[in-house]
């Protein structure tokens, strides 16, 4: 896949994390361990939890229970005189800023041309200033083939161009680990290729660490290190694409994969 | 036809009325709107105490209503607290400024939980902070869902103006009372008629102004999504 020396990327260790919505358990004491630079894609029945996993590591849900650590920094907990105590905002921040997310549906700003959506937060948040962050949108609308698109609104662009600026604009915070969920789901067919292109790219790169969910299994075969099989709040079963695509130990993984592949 | 319009000093006098109505309405629409975004963002607050000072501000400046808020101004608190009175273009100003406020915190707050989660998540996953996100993010979206209400809203207030004639300014409503009382004892008396038609058309004016800044507004507000 890629020669490990180049990976760079943030390790993800999730320990026993519940995640509850009221009397529903969602993450049922989940342990999850994601090297720096590996690309795990998860797959899995709808409501098993794997959009929820990846938002309680973006901090859009808090978890009940568990510990996360990116990068072997606690996520949601401080150490304090040796005892694990709940992190403040800028505690979260802080380990936050390693980490991105691409949504399925884009959640491009609406009110700012391509270029503007990615030279928000640089500016912003890391205090680059306008003409660095305008050379760096440049280059990453340029990376993700939309160099003749800078000035165009969202509202201008197809669901597969607006899908690649908001690549663009989680890749302009240069995080160790990115989030992607169901990323080509809300795209017509024909566009799917064109965003699958950019992220086999980035994942080729080995750059950072990735965690997928996607029902596009052909991509999951290629590039994935490890594809998660997700049921009920835990991990059913995990291993390399062609063990876990070809020769699934569990029952439900087999019915599951029919499912998916049959359509 | 001579007769169908007002003579020169009352125009005069119609003009000054105008001004006034012009100077309030502008002084509490700066106040109002400045109020409005403060206590609409404050609403949403996640900090408990500051969504409830905003709650009581608006319960209190919507409860009250106007007139009795600028009576409150121009005469009870001065009494209350021994100062010297305020200058009646200032206490009329507050008065119709905070209800309106009141009133535009609400829209406010209803425009910024109009916007989409997927934005704040978005810059969630930008590590924006809640500052950064709701001055570059939500609130540019809000705008034009504000825009047409507020444009009520303005009007309305300019409709309340005409109370500021009760504390003895002398707006637009205040000079046309005057007007009618000195033709009582005037030797050629205008018709009352003429006199309320012409306020009235002053009236629809500045009201019409309004709307049609509010609409180059919203023209300008919608450009910016492209949709055009
Ligand atoms: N904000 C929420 N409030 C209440 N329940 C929620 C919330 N978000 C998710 N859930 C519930 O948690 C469970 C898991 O949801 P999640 O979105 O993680 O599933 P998923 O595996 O991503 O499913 P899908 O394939 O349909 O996207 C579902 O039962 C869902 O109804
Ligand atoms: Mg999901």
């Amino acid at each position: 896949m890629k020669p490990d020396n180049k990976r760079t990327g943030a390790s993800v260790a999730m320990r026993q994390v519940v995640k509850a919505f009221g009397e529903n358990v969602v993450l049922n004491k989940l342990d999850l361990d994601v090297d720096p630079g590996e690309v795990v894609v998860i797959i899995g029945p709808s409501g098993s939890g794997k959009t929820t996993i990846l938002r309680v590591i973006m901090t859009l849900e808090r978890i009940d229970e568990g510990t996360i650590e990116i990068d072997g920094r606690h996520l949601y907990h401080e150490q304090k005189n040796g005892v694990l105590t709940p992190a403040s905002e800028k505690h979260i921040r802080s380990v936050r800023s390693d980490i991105s997310m691409v949504f399925q549906h884009f959640n491009l700003f609406p009110h700012m041309s391509a270029r503007e959506n990615v030279m928000l937060a640089p500016m912003k948040v890391k205090g680059m200033t306008e003409d660095e962050a305008d050379v760096q949108a440049q280059e990453l609308l340029n990376k993700v083939g939309l160099g003749d698109k800078l000035d165009h609104r969202p509202s201008e662009l197809s669901g597969g161009q607006k899908q690649r600026v908001a690549i663009a604009r989680s890749l302009a915070m240069e995080p160790k680990v990115m989030l992607f969920d169901e990323v080509t789901s809300a795209l017509d067919p024909e566009l799917v290729g064109e965003v699958l292109t950019v992220l086999r790219e980035l994942a080729a790169s080995g750059e950072m660490t990735m965690m997928m969910v996607t029902h596009e299994m052909g991509f999951a075969s290629e590039m994935a290190d490890r594809v998660l099989m997700f049921d009920r709040g835990q991990i059913l079963e995990q291993g390399p694409p062609d063990k876990l695509f070809k020769d699934p130990d569990h029952e439900r993984t087999k019915t599951f994969l029919r499912a998916v592949l049959s359509h | 036809m001579d007769d169908l319009i007002l003579n020169a000093r009352q125009y005069g006098n119609l003009l000054e009325g105008t001004l006034v109505t012009i100077q309030v309405i502008v002084g509490s629409f700066a106040l109002g709107t400045f109020m409005a975004v403060v206590m609409g963002v404050a609403r949403l607050s996640d900090k408990k105490w500051i969504r409830q000072a905003a709650l009581v501000y608006i319960e209190f400046a919507r409860g009250i209503s106007a007139i009795i808020l600028l009576f409150w101004m121009a005469y009870a608190l001065p009494i209350l607290f021994g100062a010297p009175s305020m200058p009646p273009m200032l206490a009329g100003i507050l008065a119709l400024g905070l209800n309106m406020g009141a009133y535009g915190a609400e829209i406010v707050r209803g425009a910024i939980q109009a916007v989409p989660k997927g934005q704040t998540e978005a810059t969630i996953a930008l590590n924006m902070t809640d500052r950064q996100r709701l001055r570059h993010v939500v609130f540019p979206q809000a705008v034009p869902i504000i825009l047409p209400p507020y444009g009520n809203l303005t009007i309305e207030v300019l409709k309340g103006t005409a109370l500021v004639s009760l504390i003895a300014l002398n707006d637009l409503a205040r000079v046309a009372q005057v007007i009618r009382q000195n033709n009582v004892i005037s030797d050629s008396p205008v018709p009352l008629a003429i006199l309320y038609l012409n306020v009235l058309v002053i009236y629809l004016i500045l009201a019409q102004v309004i709307a049609q800044l509010f609409k180059v507004a919203e023209r300008r507000s919608a450009r910016r999504f492209g949709s055009t």
